[in-house]
């Protein structure tokens, strides 16, 4: 059953980045890691782990092998699949990468196991967003589901999420990014500042949202709340009322004709953008990349309401024990000790440990992904070809300004069933 | 089918009868054996499953066996599901009767207007040569040519006929239904075209000689002849039509929906006891169909 609902958006984004992710296991690989006690290759560990193909990277699995002998096993689903995976068939995998949301959904069923916090290296070095939920200590924490909600429980062989930092860690955060719309500026014709622009009547027939429910409502909200439509307790986690006020809203503006299309896969939103059908909507950050790469204008626009995020962690399996826990142990530690967070920084993602990664890359390149400064020389992506020309400056600007101005979280809603109902009618009305 | 299969059955029987009893009364089995245990691996055991599966609770993770009805009384009692089923049955309406228009004159011309075999087998052929490519890349291949800045739009504003594109070529169920016609028109030409190529040439000389105008021949011969190809054809796209998704979503940009759709959605939602509940009773509104052509004309007459 999981491999019959592979979504396609899983899958395309994993190819995008995929593209000469053996080219990079090589370049930036060759400062090799040094100071891991413990070379698994005589044992010969295996570790599965399954995801959400974002951070299944076959580049990753390359240098894992490398650096400390153990091979891992990957399988790519959607995030639906993932989740039930997780629960289902709990003796399938060793690691679960995984997003925080579906973390909400499993991590009570018991087939995780807590992280004690003193094995994990790098742990201090951790952005704090995922301990405390504030990016510096002024940040206002963000809605729906943020990491730090999920990210610990009360004791070992607790399921109950503790409130505050304790010493069981229920996944360590590996990739996150901040979301928003794209535009096309130069089909736009005017500054777009806000969520709301897309319902601007300017552009009816040119914008699209994407139709996947459980990240579409969180669009819609964002865009609700910015015209002032409502104000939501909670748009993480949103009450019937509140659904039934948003997708009514939606269904109106669909029959208005507003929308020209609605998209499920990275590989759509491309194309509306490229082909000029849409001129602003939903879109995710590598796709705004793949828009570029075809020599065509686009922005992966900041607004002022701020970003929708999304963040995933690798999780232990509930049945590690032994030599097979200590090696998860150890992969976990050398994931956040720099070689992958550089990796997935160049990517246009983010690192959990800023620290480590930053001694992966070189400083123009720390300049431009994460301190928003203009590039000095050209950008490269990991295959080679040249991202963005010397001079460009990172849309959103730096890591601060992008992941402190989160306004909500991915997440799932108690009344999440409700919701996927209302949605559908939404997308047959 | 059983018509079919009992027939030799028979026929190998008797003559066993004589000399040995025992093989005798096993050969039939054992020559539906294949055929049966195809049909009930791959048919019939699926059937049952997503029926028995209709029945079953589900929450995000997994499915409990279980007899609920509350899968149907979902189905059955949205307003979603009954514009959704409206919605398909009228693209099924309109690609049948489209398709059945066009169908039937390609056909006409194939049979009666090409004098040659030879040549009638050519263009047969001709009208075939889409089919090489795969379903999806034909329909994606309108994309470029009806959208906003796609080669129809460019061309019309070009020229000066209208002052800016077409909003509803691309996208719109205008897109839906022509893409459809398009997949699905030939599956139309070649039934109707075989039971065309079988009518007896001297029942229409007959028709003249009795002073039958053309029309009258067309109407009141060809067309009553054709009426097997014709019901064929239209089992065909009717169930083609009924069960389409990626028609329908790629060409109305999500925007529209259809019964399958539906079901994929549920399914990409795990929510696999709701989509069998309405894979049932979509297979039930389409045998219905089905019964109701096969009622309406004797297909049999012609196989």
């Amino acid at each position: 059953m999981t491999n019959t609902t592979q979504a396609k958006t899983g899958l395309s984004r994993r190819s995008l980045l995929k593209t000469g992710a053996a080219a990079v296991g090589l370049a930036a690989g060759s400062g090799a890691i040094t100071g891991f006690p413990t070379i698994w290759a005589q044992s010969n560990i295996t570790l599965r782990q399954f995801g959400t193909g974002v951070s299944n990277l076959n580049a990753i699995a390359d240098k894992c092998k490398a650096d400390l002998g153990i091979t891992l096993e990957m399988t790519a689903t959607d995030s639906d699949a993932a989740a039930q995976r997780a629960v289902t068939q709990p003796d399938s995998y060793d690691i679960a990468d995984i997003e925080y949301w579906i973390c909400k959904k499993v991590f009570p069923t018991g087939v995780l196991q807590p992280m004690d916090v003193s094995k994990l290296k790098y742990y201090d070095e951790l952005v704090p967003l995922f301990k405390t939920g504030k990016l510096t200590p002024d940040s206002v924490i963000a809605q729906g589901t943020a990491p730090h909600t999920v990210g610990f429980v009360e004791a070992q062989d607790s399921k109950v999420f503790a409130k505050t930092p304790t010493n069981w860690f229920t996944m360590v955060p590996t990739i996150y990014n901040a979301d928003t719309l794209g535009i096309r500026p130069d089909l736009v014709g005017r500054d777009i500042t806000t969520w709301a622009d897309i319902m601007d009547p300017a552009f009816k027939g040119k914008t699209a949202i994407l139709n996947i429910p459980s990240i579409g409502i969180m669009d819609a909200a964002m865009i609700m709340e910015a015209m002032g439509n409502i104000k939501y307790a909670d748009k993480g986690n949103m009450t019937k009322e509140e659904i039934d006020k948003t997708i009514d809203f939606l269904i109106k503006a669909k029959q208005g004709g507003q929308f020209r299309a609605f998209w499920k896969s990275f590989d759509e939103s491309v194309n509306l953008m490229a082909s000029g059908e849409v001129v602003i909507q939903s879109m995710w950050s590598p796709a705004v990349a793949a828009v570029r790469s075809k020599g065509i204008a686009c922005r992966f626009q900041p607004l002022k309401e701020g970003y929708r995020s999304w963040g995933g962690g690798l999780g232990l399996a509930a049945h590690l024990s032994g030599a097979q826990l200590d090696a998860a142990y150890e992969y976990i530690n050398w994931y956040t000790s720099g070689w992958v967070g550089g990796y997935l920084n160049r990517q246009g993602y983010y690192s959990a440990n800023m620290v480590s990664a930053k001694k992966f890359m070189t400083e123009d390149e720390w300049g431009y992904w994460i301190e928003g400064k203009p590039a000095k020389g050209d950008i490269k992506a990991p295959d080679g070809t040249v991202m963005e020309k010397a001079g460009a400056l990172r849309d959103g600007g730096s890591f601060e300004e992008r992941m402190g101005h989160v306004a909500c979280w991915n997440s799932v809603m108690d009344e999440d069933r409700y919701m996927v109902k209302r949605w559908n009618e939404f997308i047959a009305a | 089918m059983t018509v079919a299969l009992e027939r030799p059955a028979i026929a190998a029987a008797k003559p066993a009868r004589r000399r040995r009893f025992s093989l005798g009364a096993v050969t039939p089995y054992l020559q539906s054996a294949p055929l049966a245990l195809i049909l009930g691996a791959f048919l019939l055991l699926p059937i049952i499953m997503i029926v028995v599966v209709s029945f079953w609770d589900y929450d995000f993770a997994a499915m409990y066996p279980d007899f609920l009805t509350t899968n149907y009384s979902d189905v059955l009692g949205s307003w979603v599901t009954w514009k959704t089923y409206l919605n398909t049955i009228k693209f099924a309406a309109i690609v049948w009767a489209l398709t059945l228009f066009i169908g039937f004159w390609v056909a006409y011309f194939l049979a009666f207007h090409i004098r040659t075999t030879a040549m009638q087998m050519v263009l047969f052929l001709v009208c075939t040569v889409p089919f090489l490519t795969s379903n999806i890349i034909r329909m994606i291949s309108w994309i470029p040519v009806l959208g906003r800045n796609g080669l129809i739009n460019t061309t019309l504003v070009h020229l000066g006929i209208v002052p800016k594109p077409i909003e509803w070529l691309l996208y719109s169920e205008f897109a839906v239904v022509l893409a459809m016609v398009h997949l699905y028109t030939l599956f139309m030409v070649t039934p109707i075209f075989n039971t065309l190529m079988r009518i007896d040439r001297s029942l229409v000389e007959a028709a003249h000689d009795a002073g039958a105008s053309g029309w009258q021949v067309l109407w009141n011969v060809i067309i009553p002849l054709a009426k097997p190809g014709m019901a064929i054809g239209t089992i065909f796209v009717v169930t083609l039509v009924m069960a389409d998704f990626s028609t329908v979503q790629v060409m109305s940009g999500g925007q529209s929906a259809s019964v399958a759709l539906m079901m994929k959605n549920q399914m990409s939602l795990l929510q696999y006891p709701a989509a069998a509940a309405n894979a049932v009773v979509l297979l039930v509104l389409v045998l219905l169909m089905v019964a109701g052509i096969l009622r309406i004309v004797d297909i049999r007459k012609e196989l």
